[in-house]
């Protein structure tokens, strides 16, 4: 009984802090964009701006939840959950400190899912919420929205596989599938972290996680210049918050993912460093790619959908099976 | 150039390879895709509130999956009458209108207009009015390329790029603030010269402005020039001839960029272009990312002949003493009463005009603008034609999309400058 209100308390308390982050990160997202361009972002709501994203949130809210006629309803209701739904799913598999902790007296693991295959479920997750874009596209019956989703689709093939290969490598180092088991791994200070005999494998699961998180230079799908909005051409009020929101919490999410698999997770980058929670470790470091994330979005131009198919199967692929064919002569050398 | 990186493109060295009119023929061929006969399409609407259409311009576009399969333009949607009106209008008063032409870079219609009055009514324009008539043409050249090239790099995707232009071209519109009060719609030209002279210290302050707007030019080269995803998506889209270019009229930077060195600047010298020494920027491939080299390559000329007539700045009068056809000057109207007269019989009955045809083109930043006036010898013009860039370069619009994808479409919609005020008129 007291295992079961432990893990209640654990996944009502990482959701809380993933989706209390959300509008923060937006936040922060207009404060950066702001600084990049010359300018103030938000300033009036709160101090500094700081409460613009609940502003903007109150408004979404309140604004009319319009449905075309021509929609196909049920799967136009239904997408946007479909997008964000497995982010939060995937966070259960992010541990956030060590494993067997005392808390007044009871034994408890700082993770909600110590799943066996969990970079398996990573990436299955991760092709599921391409059905949130591709379902919006199709049910929003709008020629703007199916180009959108159209894309969304061809990206998803193209980058899926090579994202896949690339933390094969990682996984013959790690000798595990599971999250818990990839961070002891890399236990000790970061030298000892995956990122530096994996490069390769990061560089290209970096460069695919942000096609996966639909963000600029790959958002393709959205394409404000081209498409207008894309998938959410048709969308309105919270429904488009939604999608809004599945985009931070998949960026959130993504982050954390790179920081447990090639970054130590929740360890600190020196030992001397560990009493430092390692919670905090993990928020900073994700905060720290979340940033990357925006930086790169706010400088950056637009691939063409099929350049990103030229990226995915002609560079990325063969580049993530020669790391792991190097990886696994390597390993089984030693 | 020197100093600003190349990455290999080779512009400006020696070794710069030109290709034939046949080989861009062939390379328009093969970068565009086929589409087939019969082929089913659907069909979106690219305006006039799509947010990548600069104005209101309407491209209803048949695509077959990404690939453009026939572009059917709409323009008129800003049509204001802008040819009738000057037939109601004495030709002082059509000044203001003509700031609405190119409200991006309204000094150069002014000016085009000026330019095409005096030679009706051979007035002679004092030499300082020239200069700074010049000066003014190549500030509004560059407050429109900046203006421009935040906008086209947009376009690719790169949304900060445009907040960066915008603050550089500020650093224009408040010289403009200073010499004639307005920021957009300038009317700074008058017939027979300019309405002001330069303000106290304005000099100084422009020869800043110039001096500093080279080395943000050198940034937005490193930002964008050699960037890797711009070289691939700007490169080989859009080609468009020497051979199209004339077919569809099209003049400006885009005909630069198919190798013709044809600038009005220099083939049929106006105001003080044939007393100061600039190169007419060239480039060679026709595409979209050669618009753009041509482009900074001008932006960087334009700062040299600043600077030049800024050395060359002679004294004298600013607007031409010649009471048939040009204003007098604000402050002699209160005072004498020769020029009071004058000013009332302007305002009231209008300019003597001789009776005849006139042509008159000059080079705005998007292209050649002409202007021609039938003139009964009545203070009105009995009709004034303009021809202006945008309108050309917008009807070869369904030319250039044809077999191109969507995404790019946008970036060659905006390689042409286009502006909606210019085309509809």
């Amino acid at each position: 009984m007291t295992d079961f209100i432990f893990l209640l308390i654990k996944a009502i308390l990482w959701v809380a802090v993933g989706v209390g982050m959300v509008p923060f990160i937006i936040y922060f997202e207009r404060k950066f964009a702001g600084f990049f361009q010359s300018r103030m972002g938000p300033t009036y709501a709160g101090p500094w701006g700081a409460l613009q994203s609940f502003g903007d949130m109150a408004k979404l809210l309140s604004k009319e939840d319009l449905i075309p006629d021509w929609a196909d309803k049920p799967v136009f209701r239904i997408a946007p959950y479909i997008l964000f739904v497995p982010a939060f799913i995937t966070m259960a598999l992010i541990p956030f400190g060590p494993m067997g902790v005392e808390i007044f007296g009871h034994t408890v693991d700082l993770v909600i899912a110590d799943f066996d295959a969990g970079v398996i479920m990573f990436l299955a997750l991760g092709s599921v919420a391409v059905y949130g874009i591709v379902f919006a596209g199709w049910a929003s019956n709008n020629h703007w929205s199916l180009l959108g989703s159209l894309r969304s689709g061809a990206q998803m093939v193209s980058y899926e596989i090579s994202m896949g290969l690339s933390l094969v490598g990682l996984i013959i180092l790690s000798g595990s599938l599971s999250f818990v088991d990839i961070v002891d791994a890399q236990a000790g200070n970061f030298w000892n972290w995956y990122f530096i005999p994996q490069i390769v494998g990061f560089v290209i699961f970096y460069v695919s996680s942000i096609a996966e998180l639909n963000r600029a230079p790959f958002d393709l799908a959205e394409a404000e210049q081209e498409l207008v909005a894309g998938h959410m051409t048709e969308y309105t009020g919270m429904r488009w918050g939604l999608f809004m929101f599945g985009e931070y919490v998949n960026m959130v999410v993504v982050s954390a993912v790179i920081v447990t698999l090639f970054f130590g997770g929740w360890r600190a980058p020196i030992e001397a460093l560990n009493f430092i929670p390692g919670f905090i470790w993990l928020v900073g470091k994700v905060l720290f790619f979340v940033f990357m994330y925006m930086w790169i979005r706010w400088t950056l131009p637009r691939y063409r959908y099929n350049q990103l198919m030229d990226i995915g199967w002609k560079l990325f692929l063969p580049l993530a099976i020669a790391n792991l064919a190097v990886t696994a002569l390597i390993v089984s050398v030693n | 150039m020197s100093g600003a990186p190349t990455n290999g493109h080779a512009h400006g060295a020696e070794e710069v390879h030109r290709p034939t009119l046949e080989e861009l023929k062939e390379r328009k061929l093969y970068t565009r895709q086929r589409v087939h006969e019969g082929q089913e399409t659907i069909t979106v609407s690219m305006g006039p509130q799509h947010p990548s259409m600069h104005g209101v311009y309407q491209a209803v576009v048949d695509l077959d999956g990404e690939i453009i399969v026939r572009t059917r333009p709409g323009i008129g949607n800003l049509h204001r009458g802008v040819e009738k009106l000057a037939e109601q209008m004495t030709y002082h008063q059509f000044i203001p209108v003509t700031d609405r032409l190119d409200y991006v870079a309204s000094f150069a219609m002014n000016h085009g207009y000026c330019e095409a009055v005096e030679k009706l009514m051979g007035v002679e324009v004092p030499r300082r009015a020239r200069y700074i008539r010049t000066i003014a043409h190549e500030l509004t050249r560059l407050a429109n390329h900046i203006l421009w090239l935040g906008v086209h790099i947009m376009d690719f995707g790169a949304q900060t790029f445009f907040l960066i232009c915008f603050r550089d071209r500020e650093y224009i519109l408040d010289l403009f603030e200073m010499v004639c009060g307005a920021r957009l719609t300038h009317s700074y030209a008058r017939i027979g010269g300019v309405s002001k002279d330069l303000p106290e210290g304005w000099v100084g302050r422009c020869r800043s402005v110039v001096d500093f707007l080279p080395k943000r030019f050198d940034e937005y080269e490193r930002l964008i020039t050699s960037n890797r995803i711009f070289n691939k998506r700007a490169r080989n889209i859009g080609i468009f001839t020497s051979e199209d270019c004339n077919a569809w009229r099209i003049t400006g930077p885009t005909l630069r960029s198919t190798g013709v060195a044809r600038d009005l600047r220099k083939d049929e010298p106006y105001a003080a272009y044939d007393e100061v020494d600039f190169e007419v920027a060239v480039e060679y491939n026709s595409d979209v990312y050669d618009r753009f080299l041509v482009r900074m390559k001008e932006m960087r000329e334009s700062c040299k002949i600043i600077r030049q007539c800024l050395d060359n700045l002679p004294d004298g009068p600013y607007l031409a003493d010649d009471a048939a056809h040009v204003l007098p000057l604000k402050k002699n109207v209160l005072r004498d009463s020769a020029a009071m007269i004058q000013d009332f019989m302007h305002v009231i009955h209008g300019p003597h005009v001789p009776k005849g045809e006139v042509y008159r083109a000059i080079e705005v930043p998007k292209g050649e603008m002409g202007v021609y006036i039938v003139s009964d010898g009545g203070p009105k013009p009995q009709r004034l034609r303009l021809s202006t860039p945008s309108f050309y370069h917008g009807q070869a619009v369904p030319a250039m999309f044809e077999g191109e994808m969507l995404s790019d479409s946008v970036g060659i919609f905006g390689s042409i400058d286009v502006v909606l005020g210019d085309c509809d008129r």
